[in-house]
């Protein structure tokens, strides 16, 4: 029983940054734009999330810092994607490219040093239940906020005047630019959204999950994060599922690891980037009638006058 | 004040051919800002940086071993930017290139194996690459998955199995445990052009790729059909050419190369199979074929200047004791400068000073 217990724990922990980077996105390609920076904004985001949890001792401050330092990046991108209509495949790589190297440099010092990770929740005799007790009432708050944080995103998304404005900029941006709105402001507002989360769930890396910085320690998440808005076919819900789904995958591989069964641990450890592969084609498979993509994603949109 | 894009009648000519040196220009500019906020003299580091490798041989020898398989990835990988498929996962076609070559090296390690042994390692190297990249070409173009995704997660994927190969079953016994192959034979390593010196065939070889590059874009149907097919879809779907087919071509073509560069570090300036054989050369290599314009004279050019970037971040480490994610924080800035002016070769940048609500009621 304890071992299921410290299982599902891990993976909500594995899952968060996967949900929290993923939420952002999921946001940004609704307003139709494709910001492949994830993987750069979600490093700089917990290299200077760390850096401002170690210089000022409180988790709040790093948590802050990651997503003002995430947000900073995505208006580069945004600078580029939608003020001077480059290509948004490429402008995000060059992020992601530009993130590593930045992040490093601003890592470099305080590698080797640790920080009091994040504390869990802890309510008297209630977080005690058996089983369900630390699971429900046990996390560290960055686990509940990313679940507040999608509720408050389908709510946005499919409750809200403002939602709807957005999802049409993403499905057709001429219509949109026609019927009077600001099509690149709005597009803006999210990918500074994106940014903002890429950058909180780099900081929880090294506010939460592990208590210290190693350079590069996102090994591949912002990417994963950007299979799972695919996987969730850009709908909120599914994103719970699918985000925690990987960090299953993460875990349990590590779990078989540990447990010793005789498969070489590179084997285990390359399964959540096969998992990936294989659900991105078989999603894509499923979908072949018609795509569920926002229509005008990753185009460029220069308003004429 | 705002800022607004005017779409040219045509592409600028002259803004295409000055474009990368503006770039150029701006990145200098912000490094030397950079270097000052890191309390380095600006100066003295882009001396050390741009100008001090290029003043001694050993140094040149070594930019033209760094730009090898920078070139030969970077021409791979502009021909599928230009039929518009985002292979980003030359890396890990480019390490499957060295894990499928070394396998040759290491089984015939110590037996008589004669000459064949290096053309085989080559061959096999470049089939495993273009195989390597045929994964995400069928997954796009048979289950219509996004191949940016699926080729980014296949870089992991090699970087395990090399990790694991070397760790385990072709690890060197008498390699106090260092997660190394043994030192290849001499003939399964690529012979150097001077004796004692560090350039090798490989760099003869990358000038073949880009000659045959510029054959393949300029003088062929074939070449003709890639372009079209990036730049204008529809056109392309009129004239009856096969957009799916292409794909797969093109990767297959940018894998077999990155598979080729892969082995050809390995039996080359590595002499054995390692981890971190590759200071990320398959991601250098997509910022060397936007800064070469996707054209494969291009191509050399910038990937000689990001092989300078490369020796100058090692010595300006050594010399200046500037970390070498100086170096990467340069390349991405790059990108983005490149990628900034490109936008002028087809906008006109004009700045509005009226507020906008006067410039509707004018209307």
């Amino acid at each position: 029983m304890e071992l299921i217990e410290a299982i599902i724990l891990s993976v909500l922990a594995a899952s968060t940054p996967l949900l929290l980077a993923a939420t952002g996105e999921l946001v940004t390609e609704r307003s139709g734009v494709l910001n492949l920076g994830v993987e750069g904004m979600m490093i700089v985001g917990a290299a200077c999330g760390f850096g401002g949890a170690w210089l000022t001792g409180s988790i709040i401050v790093g948590a802050l810092c990651g997503m003002v330092a995430g947000t900073l990046m995505s208006l580069l991108f945004a600078g580029m994607a939608l003020g001077l209509a480059v290509n948004q495949v490429a402008t995000g790589l060059s992020l992601t490219i530009f993130g590593i190297g930045l992040s490093g440099l601003i890592g470099a010092g305080f590698v080797g040093e640790r920080i009091t990770p994040a504390p869990h929740l802890y309510i008297p005799f209630i977080t005690n239940i058996p089983l369900i007790g630390r699971i429900l009432f046990g996390e560290d708050g960055f686990v509940y906020l990313s679940l507040a944080l999608i509720a408050a995103v389908w709510w946005f998304l499919y409750r809200t005047r403002a939602g709807l404005i957005m999802r049409a900029c993403g499905d057709n941006h001429v219509s949109a630019h026609a019927l009077g709105y600001p099509v690149l402001r709005i597009r803006m507002y999210a990918v500074m959204f994106g940014g903002a989360c890429a950058g909180l769930a780099g900081a929880y890396l090294p506010l939460a999950y592990t208590p210290f910085f190693i350079p590069g320690m996102t090994a591949g998440r912002g990417w994963i994060a950007l299979a799972l808005t695919v996987f969730a076919s850009w709908r909120p819900g599914r994103l719970v599922i699918g985000a925690y789904l990987f960090g299953a995958v993460t875990i349990l591989q590590l779990h078989a690891q540990g447990a010793g069964i005789g498969i070489p641990s590179q084997f285990m450890s390359s399964l959540p980037y096969l998992a990936t592969v294989i659900v991105l084609v078989l999603l894509s498979r499923a979908r072949t009638g018609g795509s569920t993509a926002p229509a005008a994603l990753g185009t460029v949109f220069v308003p004429d006058r | 004040m705002q800022l607004v894009l005017e779409k040219r009648a045509e592409r600028s000519r002259t803004v295409a051919l000055i474009s990368p040196l503006i770039a150029i220009g701006l990145t200098i500019v912000t490094m030397t800002i950079l270097f000052a906020v890191m309390g380095k003299n600006p100066i003295l580091a882009l001396y050390v940086y741009f100008i001090a490798p290029l003043a001694d041989g050993y140094s040149l020898q070594e930019i033209a071993v760094k730009a090898t398989p920078l070139v030969m990835i970077a021409i791979g990988l502009s021909l599928c930017y230009l039929a518009n498929a985002w292979n980003i996962g030359a890396e890990g076609q480019f390490l499957m290139g060295a894990v499928a070559g070394s396998w040759i090296a290491v089984k015939t390690q110590g037996t008589e194996a004669g000459h064949w042994v290096l053309p085989a390692m080559l061959l096999l190297g470049a089939i495993a690459g273009a195989l390597y990249a045929l994964i995400p070409a069928i997954c796009k173009v048979r289950f219509g998955a996004s191949e940016i995704l699926t080729s980014l997660m296949l870089v992991y994927v090699a970087d395990l199995l090399l990790d694991y190969l070397v760790r385990g079953p072709w690890r060197d016994p008498q390699g106090f445990n260092f997660p190394t192959t043994a030192e290849f034979d001499p003939v399964a390593t690529v012979p150097t052009l001077i004796e004692g010196g560090r350039l090798h065939l490989g760099s003869i070889l990358a000038l073949i790729v880009v000659a045959a590059g510029a054959v393949l874009l300029g003088r062929t149907i074939k070449g003709f059909e890639i372009r079209v097919v990036g730049a204008a879809p529809r056109a392309a779907r009129f004239g009856g050419f096969n957009a799916n087919q292409l794909i797969l071509l093109t990767f297959a073509i940018s894998g077999a190369l990155s598979g080729l560069a892969g082995i050809i570090e390995v039996a080359g300036p590595v002499g054995h199979l390692q981890p971190g054989i590759s200071p990320g050369y398959g991601f250098t290599a997509i910022i060397v074929a936007f800064l070469g314009r996707l054209n494969p004279v291009g191509i050399l050019i910038a990937g000689l200047f990001l092989a300078l970037t490369f020796i100058g971040g090692e010595q300006a480490q050594i010399a200046m004791k500037i970390p070498l994610d100086v170096t990467k924080v340069f390349q991405g800035v790059l990108l983005f400068y490149v990628l900034a002016c490109d936008s002028l070769i087809l906008y006109r940048f004009r700045i509005i000073f009226s507020a906008p609500q006067v410039a509707r009621g004018t209307h």
